[in-house]
């Protein structure tokens, strides 16, 4: 399969990566490379394998709805790169 | 003892029960080591010499009362990947430069409990991507060991590079790593130490910083197994705080060391004898073949057939969860930010600065099996071959109670041996990926040293959560191979 520098620019936006073109020409170099390489598992029959989503081990479990952790705001927003009092701070979404 | 850096976890743990060191004496002479040397090692990223002080004193009135617990007074350094309350934790990510966690991991809260002192907070490739630990925005690390012939920098393996190199060198007695696809064992050989990757489940994964989360899992690099399982039995344990957590007893792991070999069969996997293997890995593994037949463990041909494949269904699968996991750096909640007109620009701006090539080469990667139209040939394929993978191992273990390999495909190269092509960088991997995929437990010690003088590990890997056959049959090769050699930078050899 090809991975065109049109790709990765699209790869690099839904990602939210800003990238330079020069940075689209090197990375789209890797990771043809990359893609080409991992393309040999299409040499694996996987027929009838179920996708492995853990190992299993662990036990679903539920536990009583109560609240056991919280009312810690100043913690939460102790590493806020910006704030305005118990607001984090974005750029103006909405016209 | 002729030197206070002769001391293993175990054996500073007595003396100092026995009140022959005091915490306060072991702690200064490891922060003193760590000034002298780590100018040039870089294994730290955060050191915290106050508040390891501030402990050793503490720890020193439980001794004297005989009390603290189970690793009281005993200074190690934990991965820059464990969230430490208070602590600037950094992933060695830009992205993370300044972020001191308001809590504790689990691993590091339960080695808190049982009084162990953290001289700071050690080196790794970001995000834990990497294998060479030169992928740090703090730097890389050097791996204090040197080829006999050059003075050339060794790299000390990743992604927990400044662990291991840390425990070489003698700064720390022991060190927490994290596995995620070789990242504890890897470097463990490349700097001639012992590590424990445990079963997917055994340690919480709570705080600490997500890498590929079906795989990621933390475990001990120390100087030996004894250490390593003293560490093991502190770190481990469930935890209602991650889903995956595994609600099972921990056993006294010490107490394994000494079961022995007998009657043990051990797997060879035919498929780990890679072309181009070089001869002394080689070498190395039909010697611990050896060590184990002649201690009475019964070794057995065995089959894993779809080993080729790992490294490429890892590479998926980690990527994929990499890129989802990563989606939280955004500059909003914490981390760097770098202002942008929009929401958008300011993402796609903090994101470009915060992150380093591996990284960013991995979310585009991870983004593109996961996106529409490729994820079924890709992140579901990758899913699917990992329960080939899987029922490998189950199966060899029907025949089988543990499988010897080599650690590495190597033993470690120079900085600037690295090779250009990322592909190549992931086949350090090949062996111990594996293990990773199917969340089977595996540990790496030190067996030998090249022709050019550098360690060369080996790898024993288990049945889900028996750590401590895996304990057994190390303790008979560690025995065997009696590895006394010491790197050319350690805290005991004074310029």
């Amino acid at each position: 399969m090809s991975l065109d520098a049109k790709t990765v620019a699209k790869m690099a936006r839904l990602a939210r990566v800003g990238l330079s073109d020069e940075q689209v020409h090197t990375y789209q170099k890797e990771m043809q490379g990359i893609i080409g390489w991992v393309d040999q598992l299409n040499e694996v029959d996987v027929t009838d394998v179920p996708p492995m989503i853990g190992t299993g081990l662990a036990q679903p479990r539920l536990r009583d709805d109560q609240v056991t952790d919280g009312d810690c705001r100043e913690k939460v927003l102790s590493n806020a790169p910006d704030r305005e009092g118990p607001f984090y701070t974005v750029p103006k979404v909405v016209e | 003892m002729s030197s206070i850096f002769d001391y293993t976890l175990a054996s500073a743990r007595e003396a100092l029960r026995a009140r022959k060191v005091s915490a306060v004496e072991l702690v200064d002479a490891h922060i003193e080591a760590i000034e002298r040397l780590d100018g040039g090692l870089n294994s730290f990223i955060t050191r915290t010499p106050e508040q390891a002080r501030l402990a050793a004193k503490e720890a020193d009135t439980l001794l004297a009362k005989g009390e603290g617990g189970s690793l009281c007074g005993l200074p190690i350094g934990i991965k820059d990947l464990f969230a430490t309350e208070g602590v600037r934790t950094t992933a060695a990510s830009k992205i993370l430069g300044n972020f001191v966690p308001p809590y504790e991991s689990t691993v590091t809260a339960n080695l808190k409990r049982d009084g162990a002192i953290s001289l700071g907070k050690l080196n790794l490739d970001e995000f834990a991507m990497g294998s060479t630990n030169l992928t740090s925005a703090f730097g890389g690390v050097e791996n204090p060991w040197k080829r006999r012939d050059s003075d050339a920098k060794l790299v000390p393996g990743g992604s927990s590079g400044g662990s291991a190199a840390a425990v070489a060198a003698g700064l720390v007695l022991g060190a927490t790593g994290t596995d995620t696809g070789g990242s504890i064992r890897q470097p463990a050989a490349f700097c001639g130490i012992t590590g424990i990757k445990p079963t997917y489940g055994r340690c919480s994964r709570f705080g600490t910083i997500a890498f590929a989360s079906s795989l990621d899992q933390a475990g001990p690099m120390a100087r030996n197994l004894q250490d390593c399982a003293i560490l093991l039995e502190s770190m481990a344990g469930f935890d209602p705080k991650d889903s995956t957590s595994v609600n099972k007893p921990v056993p006294h792991y010490e107490a394994a060391l000494g079961r022995g070999v007998k009657g043990l069969k051990v797997g060879i996997p035919k498929e780990y004898r890679i072309d181009g293997l070089p001869a002394e890995i080689e070498a190395i593994w039909q010697q611990g073949i050896n060590w184990l037949k002649e201690a009475g463990a019964e070794v057995v041909d065995i089959s894993l057939p779809h080993t080729k494949y790992g490294l490429p269904a890892y590479y998926i699968a980690a990527l994929a969860e990499a890129s989802s996991n990563l989606a939280r750096y955004d500059g909003v909640r914490f981390g760097e930010r770098v202002k942008g007109d929009s929401l958008d620009a300011l993402y796609e701006a903090t994101r470009a600065a915060g992150f380093g090539d591996e990284v960013k080469r991995r979310i585009l990667l991870g983004t593109y099996v996961l996106s529409s139209g490729y994820y079924d040939a890709y992140y579901l394929r990758a899913q699917k071959v990992r329960t080939l993978l899987q029922r490998d191992f189950l199966k060899a273990y029907e025949t089988v109670d543990v499988i010897l390999a080599p650690t590495a495909p190597s033993g470690a190269f120079a900085w600037d041996e690295k090779p250009t092509d990322p592909v190549q960088v992931y086949l350090n991997d090949v062996f111990t990926v594996p293990a990773s995929m199917a969340g089977v437990p595996a540990l790496s010690i030190p067996a030998g040293l090249d022709s050019r003088g550098v360690p060369l590990g080996l790898q024993l890997i288990g049945r889900f959560f028996d750590e401590e056959t895996l304990l057994a049959a190390g303790s008979v090769l560690e025995k065997a191979a009696s590895f006394t050699h010491r790197p050319t930078i350690h805290a005991g050899v004074s310029a």
